[in-house]
């Protein structure tokens, strides 16, 4: 017990510095971050592995540790119960004034009807006769919940060690009248566990076909969102029938064994392109992600190689509803697409694509290009033609982009039946009050029949013994009622 | 694509105006409890508390005629100081409560939705839970003594939440939006009022103990820590709280891991408001095999159940404030 006690300790001190620095579990931006603001303190916490504490070796030690002192205690003690649960109530000892709760009365009943009457008290007790004196137990369910309790612990942790390696989870963005494979290279980011085929996940497709996001419009809470759901039909494998599903923040899709969760939405503006013959060269909606800062702005990057004869990249700031700031510079002053606005900054030369190194759709590449020029603010409809003459773009409007989460774990259902059986179990363990009784009659110096009343409780506080005073006192009460003296009276 | 625009947000400013100066009134009702109790723990009387006592002893009554008992351990003894004005102050608290509960009522009927979303709100339903669990502990168990232990934190934190937490009553963002949000976060609002009750037990405790182990060396102590009641029996209330608060705070955590798993795709995922809930839930587990071992009985368990007091705090303050995480509705 000691042992498990330092253990515990352990565990929640080892589990702070998890919430004080940034996990690479949680966040790997967050710990690139930290990475960058403290450049000589970052790698020796990294050699402690305190970005990723919770599995790190040092924390594994810890909880495998308390788990195998668990298991050293709980496992004798199950086979202990388990041999109690099978076994008759222990004999009545020589002594009951020994008993925290001891009494003793005498009345005219036999001894016979007076353990017979001590039986019927006896309710929910198991009993054990001895001929002169009779043994009682309950509340085996003490001992039965703390064992539950400490195996569904052990299978949680097992739950959990398969979920981290059967199961995977992976992030996308769809825009808005975009299908979604469920397939290794539709994922922006993929995080398999080490039992994973990444090539054998589940075959389900889907697709956004409304998204719909709506925000508080006055107040304090001005610009707060109040609903997200997106409408989207799924097929389960490539010969499944088409079904459909609103998605929303608190109601995934269960497909397949997987899970398609809405964490997120956002605004792809549509951009065309034409080049100086009058050729359009690019046409599509651009995913523009968050800046995090208010309302929705969002930063993206169009990138047009299909141009001569040099090819095209412009990073843009879209705003949705644009307003003049106190500099006089744009800002967004809502979140929803009031008064949609696009600035673009354009550059002209290599993009890098050809080069075989991968390149993040979200990030220019600017080192081989040079810059051309900013564009004035365009609403939807609005073109700008680049000084050169080269090319003309056109803000042709926006659509939604939903960002997803699909996860698979195996583990789900055995980690919540574990989990369910721990509360149950705890329950059990912390309000059922094993008692023992024991009851003897026998004949008096004075010819009367003297019974004695034992009771035994190991836990702590006067319910138990507050128990025991009842069943006295109604064994009392019953066997001085007239006509309990006569052996052959049934009382009910 | 559709921008829904909700034109008018959806709260009744009349009844969230009633709502707000229920705040004011219970803060007002409360402060005078506190006052009872005061006066009550000051210049009461030390008596005996009646019902605590399960027989007594020797004593035949009418109806365990002719039964003699004999029982192994004294109990605790079970003496606190009383006074007419505590007893008022139990009928103040428990006016107060119905404040509180007519305030959580009329909040969550002016924005139309559970009243609890934010920091405000759930202050304000952790001082209802801790009142109750007061009232539950003064009903059940005569732990009248406890009530200006119990009202100190309770009028703090309502302080506290109508100075710096006050929010406009209004809709939650959308991934509050759920019927678990009933279940997970009441769950543990119940639990934290239970450790709260459990945690100023615990104090009291500590200073009964001191105050034992003066006397016991020859001291003359004086004053309110002189008609405290006996350490064993605060010791015992504080562990029964905790029994009452650790599984609603297992469940609470479980529901909240059955939520995430609905709302954010994990069940787990080590979110700085899931950290130190299970450091809680640690240190509270740790409290209860202390009390289970030998040499950590007493003092050290107590001073273990408080570590656990500090940690639920952290967790309710200072994760929300010092970490952004995704519970940071602050």
């Amino acid at each position: 017990m000691r042992t498990a006690l330092v253990l515990l300790f352990l565990l929640a001190l080892g589990a702070i510095p998890g919430s004080l620095l940034p996990q690479r579990g949680v966040s790997v931006e967050q710990v690139q971050n930290y990475f960058l603001d403290n450049p000589d303190l970052a790698p020796w916490l990294d050699r402690f592995f305190l970005f990723d504490v919770y599995s790190s070796p040092w924390y594994a030690a810890i909880y495998l540790l308390l788990f195998v002192s668990l298991a050293g205690c709980v496992l004798p003690r199950a086979a202990a119960h388990y041999r109690l649960l099978r076994a008759a109530p222990p004999r009545t000892p020589r002594r009951l004034d020994r008993m925290p709760y001891s009494a003793t009365l005498s009345t005219d009943a036999a001894p016979e009807e007076a353990l017979r009457r001590a039986r019927t008290l006896l309710k929910g007790y198991r009993i054990a006769d001895h001929g002169d004196s009779l043994s009682a137990e309950t509340g085996y369910l003490r001992e039965t919940g703390n064992v539950v309790f400490h195996l569904a612990l052990l299978g949680l942790l097992v739950s959990l060690a398969v979920g981290a390696f059967f199961g995977y989870r992976g992030n996308t963005l769809i825009v808005e009248g975009d299908g979604f494979a469920n397939t290794l290279p539709s994922y922006d980011a993929f995080h398999p566990g080490s039992a994973v085929d990444p090539s054998g996940i589940q075959p389900f497709w889907l697709r956004v076909d409304d998204f719909d996001a709506s925000f508080i419009e006055e107040g304090d809470l001005s610009g707060q969102a109040s609903s997200f759901s997106a409408d989207v039909t799924y097929r389960e494998g490539p010969d499944s029938p088409e079904r459909t599903h609103v998605l929303e923040v608190n109601h995934p899709l269960e497909v397949d064994g997987a899970q398609v969760y809405l964490l997120g939405h956002g605004y792809a503006p549509t951009f065309r392109v034409t080049d100086a013959d009058g050729q359009v060269v690019f046409d599509q909606p651009v995913p523009f992600l968050d800046r995090g800062t208010a309302n929705l702005t969002a930063d993206g990057v169009v990138k047009v190689p299909d141009i001569a004869p040099e090819q095209l990249g412009f990073t843009a700031v879209f705003l949705p509803s644009a307003a003049s700031g106190e500099n006089g510079d744009l800002v967004s002053d809502f979140p929803d697409a009031r008064n949609p606005v696009v600035v673009l900054k354009g550059f002209r030369g290599d993009l890098g694509l050809d080069s075989g190194n991968s390149q993040s759709v979200y990030q220019l590449y600017t080192e081989k290009m040079e810059e051309i020029g900013d564009s004035p603010a365009l609403a939807p409809g609005d073109s700008w033609e680049l000084p050169d003459g080269s090319a003309t773009i056109e803000f042709t409007g926006y659509r939604d982009y939903v960002s997803i989460q699909v996860t698979s774990n195996p583990a789900r259902v055995p980690a919540l039946t574990a989990a369910v059986a721990a509360v149950l179990g705890l329950l059990c363990t912390l309000f059922v009050q094993p008692r023992r009784m024991w009851v003897r009659a026998g004949t008096g110096g004075d010819g009367r029949t003297v019974v004695e009343i034992g009771g035994l409780v190991k836990t702590e506080g006067a319910a138990s013994l507050r128990r025991f005073h009842e069943l006295a006192t109604q064994l009392n009460q019953e066997l001085r009622e007239p006509g309990s003296a006569d052996p052959g009276v049934e009382k009910e | 694509m559709v921008h829904v625009l909700a034109a008018e947000t959806a709260v009744d400013t009349g009844l969230s105006a009633v709502s707000d100066n229920l705040v004011l009134a219970m803060i007002v009702v409360y402060a005078v409890a506190l006052f009872c109790f005061v006066f009550e723990a000051a210049y009461g009387r030390r008596e005996s508390l009646k019902g605590t006592r399960l027989v007594a002893v020797g004593a035949s009554e009418g109806e365990s005629e002719g039964l003699t008992v004999n029982l192994r351990a004294r109990e605790p003894e079970a003496k606190a100081s009383r006074h007419v004005l505590g007893r008022v102050g139990l009928g103040v608290t428990a006016l107060g409560f119905v404040l509180s509960l007519a305030q959580i009522v009329t909040r969550g009927l002016a924005a139309d939705r559970w009243p609890w979303g934010n920091m405000f709100e759930f202050v304000i339903a952790i001082c209802l839970c801790g009142v109750a669990a007061f009232l539950f502990a003064a009903f059940r168990y005569k732990a009248h003594y406890l009530g200006a232990f119990v009202l100190v934190p309770v009028l703090l934190l309502l302080g506290i939440a109508v100075r710096w937490l006050y929010s406009e009553s209004g809709p939650v963002v959308p991934a509050l939006d759920s019927y678990w949000i009933a279940i997970h976060v009441s769950a543990l609002i119940m639990a934290t009022g239970a450790f709260m009750v459990s945690g100023s037990a615990t104090i009291t405790y500590l200073v009964a103990h001191s105050t034992e182990t003066r006397r016991s060396l020859g001291e003359k102590v004086s004053g309110i820590a002189a008609k405290l009641p006996s350490p064993e029996l605060l010791d015992r209330l504080a562990h029964r709280m905790i029994v009452l608060g650790f599984p609603l705070w297992t469940f609470g955590v479980i529901a909240g891991s059955i939520w995430a798993d609905e709302a954010w795709g994990r069940f787990w995922g080590w979110d700085p408001k899931e950290v130190w809930s299970f450091i809680t839930w640690v240190v509270y587990a740790a409290y209860l095999h202390a009390r289970a071992t030998a040499g950590w009985q007493g003092k050290k368990a107590a001073w273990i159940s408080l570590v656990g007091f500090a940690c639920l705090l952290f967790n309710f303050f200072g994760v929300n404030y010092l970490f952004s995480g995704l519970h940071s509705y602050a």
